[in-house]
């Protein structure tokens, strides 16, 4: 079982997803998005809580999705998150990582 | 007499038709199901007109043959849906009332939200394969090609049959090795995922494939527009992949009436939200939702709507009795994957459980191999559409049980 090691012990999958998305606080974001090189502000958080609204809601997400979701367009979620946005954002929205059936 | 009106008559559609037809009584109920197409195409033979392995023909009959009797089949486009007022409108300006409703409308792939996508080089240099219409002009083109680079690309993560891609890729290396040249064709498989593969048991049993078939994969890489001029796809983080033929794969909304009848949800792609478990509608307690038209995280297929069948005929039915929706879908999904030169591999997984190797017990039939390349797979692949035509659409019970099991498989 892989453990992030950050301030407390919080249970990870093997690239570093948290487990429980119950787990989650704004601090531990912090701490992943700074593993990241990310600074995390305003804007950053608002695509973070809207990730994980839908994500419990038991939503199918992707980065169209959040491209059409008002906060930002795809282009700024690229900029807030650079490299692959949306897997990025789910790792610090503290959400499973973005699969595909295989 | 009370209405259960279903809209589309595809794949989910036609199978909650000649379920519902045996379960509800006949001079209680009536029931009716609508769509636009005539034609009921069996889209996992999409992937096989390209290479010729099918031909147009032996993929396509009428909707109609596989409507119950008893159901009442209206050809025609919906148009609006009134949830308030239980009502439906169709383009042709009659209306339908419904006591119930199942949304089976599926998803389609739109190019054009792509920029540069439908451009010059549309069915000239780029090709989907999702339609039918695409897959036999790939055909053509795919007969007379001189080789090049071919880049086999997805505009996003969310996509009928998320393998396809993938199938088509292994396919088209066995394809030009048989036409004697493999060794014209560079291919590429772009993706905006962090990998062809991404689930771990998947890319440890599978990744393979990619390297020993010579496939390059460009991952994270998320389309911003295709520039015609120069045959280049460029990301929204400006990188750059150039192709001489480019098999892409569009991005997939629901029908655009669900967002007319504001039934989708706020991110504008038309899914319909959908109790994950329970196939309810979020926003009408008389409202289901089954198949690629939800917004459950499933993937967008056969297998899956199928199973989804199972447990919204059970829900259809603890509703009509006034009772608590008890039948739970598990996000059960099952497929092959073809990977070129005669075999396949197959796949079984829900919401929890990754695809797992070990065996997949079928009576009669006997234990298939998971996340194993063979040929009992791809005879197996070739099989389902016999089973597609004569017993999955019809409603006919398949030795598969609806929600995933684990025996047979191995976790460690």
């Amino acid at each position: 079982m892989e453990t992030m090691t950050l301030s407390k012990p919080i249970e990870t999958d093997a690239n570093g997803y948290l487990k429980d998305p119950n787990q989650w606080t704004p601090e531990l974001a912090h701490e992943i998005a700074n593993s990241l090189h990310i600074t995390l502000t305003d804007k950053h958080f608002e695509v973070l809580n809207w990730l994980r609204t839908k994500h419990a809601e038991g939503v199918a997400l992707s980065i169209r999705k959040v491209g059409n979701s008002g906060i930002v367009d795809i282009k700024q979620f690229y900029q807030l998150f650079p490299g692959g946005p949306l897997k990025n954002a789910a790792k610090i929205a503290g959400i499973p990582k973005p699969v595909s059936c295989i | 007499m009370k209405d259960l009106l279903i809209l589309g008559a595809g794949t989910a559609g036609t199978m909650m038709a000649n379920k519902l037809i045996r379960h509800l009584n006949k001079k209680e109920w009536k029931i009716t199901i609508v769509d636009k197409d005539e034609n009921h195409y069996y889209q996992p033979g999409f992937l096989f007109v390209p290479f010729g392995i099918y031909q147009p023909h032996e993929i396509v009959k009428k909707k109609s043959e596989f409507i119950p009797a008893g159901a009442h089949f209206i050809l025609d486009e919906v148009k609006n849906i009134l949830g308030e007022e239980n009502k439906v409108e169709l383009k042709s300006g009659k209306v339908l009332t419904y006591d119930i409703l199942i949304i089976a409308t599926g998803v389609e792939p739109v190019p054009e939200e792509t920029e540069g996508l439908k451009g010059d080089l549309w069915y000239k240099d780029i090709f989907d394969f999702y339609s039918f219409e695409g897959a036999v002009k790939l055909s053509e083109k795919l007969r007379t090609w001189e080789g090049g680079k071919l880049v086999i690309q997805l505009n996003e993560s969310i996509i009928k049959c998320p393998v396809a891609p993938l199938e088509f890729t292994f396919l088209a290396d066995s394809f030009f090795q048989e036409r004697g040249m493999r060794d014209k064709v560079n291919i590429t498989y772009v993706t905006p995922l962090s990998g062809a593969f991404t689930k771990p048991k998947a890319t440890a049993m599978l990744n393979g494939l990619l390297e020993e078939k010579q496939v390059s994969v460009v991952p994270d890489f998320y389309v911003q527009h295709v520039d015609n001029e120069r045959k280049v796809l460029v990301s929204y983080d400006e990188r750059e992949v150039p192709f001489d033929l480019l098999v892409t794969v569009p991005v997939n909304k629901g029908d655009r009436m669900i967002a007319a009848s504001e039934l989708g949800d706020d991110d504008g792609l038309n899914f319909v939200p959908t109790d994950k478990h329970t196939l309810q509608s979020k926003k009408f307690a008389n409202m289901f939702v089954i198949g690629d038209a939800t917004n459950v995280p499933a993937s967008k297929a056969g297998s899956v709507a199928h199973f989804e069948a199972d447990i919204l005929l059970e829900n259809i039915l603890h509703y009509i009795k006034g009772e608590p929706l008890r039948a739970q879908f598990d996000g059960h999904s099952n497929c092959f994957i073809e990977t070129g030169h005669g075999k396949a591999a197959l796949i079984d997984f829900n919401y929890t459980t990754e695809p797992l190797p070990g065996k997949f017990p079928i009576p009669v039939v006997g234990p298939m191999e998971l996340l194993k390349v063979n040929r009992l797979n791809h005879y197996g692949k070739l099989m389902f559409r016999w089973v597609y035509w004569h017993m999955l659409l019809t409603g006919i019970k398949l030795p598969v049980p609806t929600h995933m099991s684990m025996a047979g498989k191995v976790t460690a």
